[in-house]
């Protein structure tokens, strides 16, 4: 059977079950359609965040990005994983505790705040648009690239099965969704991961085999990657050219950011106690971690056997005639370029241009460099070519590519569409909405944002803001939302004008320093510019200190929260203790009611 | 045994809940911006396999650190919510 039939196969497949999911999951009551009824198991929900969490860069760019960008990469290893202990410790079973549906909801009722509503609000769909239109990229990127299908139709496609499950069955639905993607997705990143460590160190592991030597050498795998690369002209691999502080701004925006992502934080209103939500963090990091410790060893891996392959291999022009050229190229001698190369190399995610007219390919730093076009996806795609695997473990590749695109997007659509059905229409608007209104509201609004997204998705070539996700969602998150969440916990002084004023001190020059810098007229100055030496994907960092100083400042020049709020804070943080202090508690009833 | 709220020492078990979250936070820090960053360069003098140690800190470590913090978490809350009879 041919690749391209599997792959079908197993795209098919895996969209009949999340359908299947989706009808068994449906959603009868606004608690089932935006928290999943409050009971969904710690484990569970925790690989359903893990889905939610890990989107198409996660699966697809993140280890071809490591991959060129050896230690400066890390920056994303320990910023996507390390929020999720600031999500345990600081947010996560305090949020639960609470018992609200979203985030704004928490910010509008802590904060006794129609307007801190509202802007919490925009943040939360700013973020998530942004986020949500590069997961449907991904999407048609994912069909044009490997079914033959149009780029347009493929996020068409997506649009209908996301359309299905998460405006049928709600969170509910997306949950157990989540799950079943959440297996496609790591079976089809370890699996060629495991085979390519053998190869290249023998080890079957392969965050073992990323400290191995390599294989039938007395080398170690990563100082032959140091060796290979420097002596291409490379940087080593073990080293970077970002200054320390960049680094260090650039990891904790992302750990802050991920920590302050709203989609993110509403996982954890599914679960049933404070205590559970604790829990449901580890085994979301567990299931995290499983990816995360892998990509980095893929990196090292692909980045070593691209090098020895195809650096000095011989040119075949025809792909049809590629056994027979090969075996001549052998038997004169020489290196033949690899197949799995020619293959990909039709999806102009590879390309080669012979500059000095040998017959060879010479894979350099600098202009002599004749492998023209090296696409960051390239490494996980063709891992299992480059591993000799069958077939059919390209089709699951591609089949966990959409797993992931598509339960991030879920999970983003819920937090567009609880937004606007709950937070503006229910608790601002329409206050005396019932639920049955509020419910079809939800979905009409969760079916609105689906279509936005893929015609965000479609324009994404013209919509300059959506290849600046990492900088725009991470750093606002980081600047505007974690600040009041984080003090609307952890100090009952905070209020309402504090709270207020730290949104738009994170939000505003956050977004006009990144704007700037990637889109507007500093992106020509570069790096030279930069505030500090702080890059944009690293001033959210910077502007989380100065929100939370403005926050607290503003605060003390103001009266102090109304009683009932700061008795509140005091009941949230032990749990069971919660009574009823005269602000709307839908969603939990207060657990100890002493009125 | 939970106790009814009113009996609960709130104060007590939240000055407890602070410590050990400073503590976790220290580690926290120390793994991922400490070894990972800020200390890399005396830590990759030693090895761990065939890696420096503060690469792989940055790169594999850290993350490993992470999970056992949030289970430690996990345990030593409960802990703490027997102790003073919260009902978690």
């Amino acid at each position: 059977m041919s690749q391209e039939m599997w792959t079908y196969i197993f795209v098919a497949g895996t969209f009949a079950i999340y359908i299947g999911i989706a009808i068994w999951a449906r959603a009868a009551s606004t608690d089932d359609f935006y928290v999943a009824g409050h009971d969904v198991h710690p484990v569970v929900n925790g690989m359903a965040t893990a889905a939610d969490w890990m989107s198409a860069a996660s699966f697809l760019s993140m280890a071809g990005l490591i991959a060129f960008m050896g230690y400066g990469g890390s920056v994303y290893l320990m910023g996507w994983t390390g929020g999720y202990v600031l999500l345990a410790l600081l947010l996560a079973p305090f949020l639960r505790e609470f018992g609200k549906f979203t985030v704004p909801d928490f910010v509008g009722d802590r904060y006794y705040s129609t307007t801190a509503r509202m802007i919490a609000v925009v943040c939360a769909l700013f973020v998530s648009f942004t986020y949500i239109a590069g997961q449907m990229k991904g999407v048609g990127v994912a069909f044009s690239g490997f079914l033959g299908v149009e780029f347009n139709t493929g996020i068409y496609v997506g649009m209908g099965i996301v359309f299905v499950y998460a405006v049928l069955g709600g969170m509910k639905g997306i949950t157990y969704t989540q799950v079943a993607q959440y297996c496609v997705l790591i079976f089809a990143y370890t699996v060629p991961a495991i085979f390519i460590s053998l190869i290249i160190t023998g080890n079957p592991v392969p965050q073992l085999g990323f400290i191995s030597d390599v294989k039938g050498e007395d080398v170690s795998m990563l100082a032959k990657l140091n060796q290979v690369v420097t002596d291409l002209g490379f940087k080593e691999y073990t080293s970077t050219d970002k200054s320390m502080f960049d680094m260090f701004a650039i990891t904790g925006a992302l750990m802050f950011g991920t920590a302050g992502l709203p989609h993110v934080i509403v996982r954890f209103f599914t679960v049933s106690s404070a205590g559970a939500a604790r829990v449901s963090a580890g085994w979301a990091l567990v299931f995290i971690a499983l990816l995360y410790t892998t990509a980095p060893a893929v990196a090292g891996f692909a980045r070593l056997n691209f090098i020895d392959t195809v650096n000095e291999s011989t040119y075949v022009e025809s792909l049809d005639n590629y056994d027979t050229e090969a075996a001549a190229i052998v038997a004169a001698g020489g290196k033949p370029i690899p197949k799995w190369f020619k293959d990909w190399e039709k999806t102009g995610l590879l390309a080669v241009e012979d500059k000095n007219g040998d017959g060879r390919v010479q894979y350099r730093a600098g202009a002599d460099n004749e492998v023209t076009k090296l696409d960051r996806d390239i490494f996980v795609l063709a891992n299992p070519s480059i591993a000799n695997l069958p077939g059919w473990v390209i089709g699951l590749v591609v089949a966990g590519g959409l797993a992931a695109a598509l339960s991030t997007a879920a999970g983003l659509l819920m937090v567009i569409s609880s937004s606007i059905s709950h937070d503006l229409c229910r608790r601002t608007l329409f206050k005396d909405m019932d639920d049955k209104t509020e419910l079809r509201v939800a979905r009409l609004a969760a079916a609105g944002a689906v279509v936005a997204a893929g015609f965000m998705g479609i324009y994404s070539a013209q919509l300059a803001f959506v290849a600046q996700v990492v900088a725009f969602a991470f750093g606002l998150a980081a600047a505007s939302l974690f600040p009041v969440i984080f003090l609307g916990i952890f100090w009952k002084r905070m209020n309402r004008e504090g709270a207020i004023a730290s949104m738009l001190t994170g939000l505003v020059p956050t977004f006009m320093y990144i704007w700037h810098f990637k889109i507007g007229a500093g992106k020509a100055a570069g790096s030279a510019d930069w505030f500090l030496g702080v890059s944009p994907e690293g001033i959210g960092f910077v502007f989380m200190f100065v929100s939370l100083a403005v926050g607290i400042a503003v605060s003390l020049a103001t009266k102090a929260p109304p009683q009932d709020i700061q008795d509140l804070v005091e009941d949230i943080r032990v749990p069971g203790t919660r009574r009823s202090h005269g602000i709307a508690d839908s969603g939990m009833a207060p657990v100890a009611d002493h009125t | 045994m939970s106790k009814d709220a009113a009996e609960i020492d709130g104060k007590g078990y939240w000055r407890a809940v602070l410590r050990l979250t400073l503590l976790l936070l220290a580690i926290w820090f120390m793994v991922s911006f400490g070894a990972g960053i800020l200390f890399r360069d005396v830590l990759d003098q030693v090895s761990i396999g065939g890696a420096p140690l503060g690469f792989w800190f940055a790169q594999n470590g850290s993350i490993y650190v992470f999970v056992a913090l949030i289970f430690y978490y996990c345990v030593a809350m409960r802990r703490l919510e027997r102790k003073f009879g919260v009902k978690g």
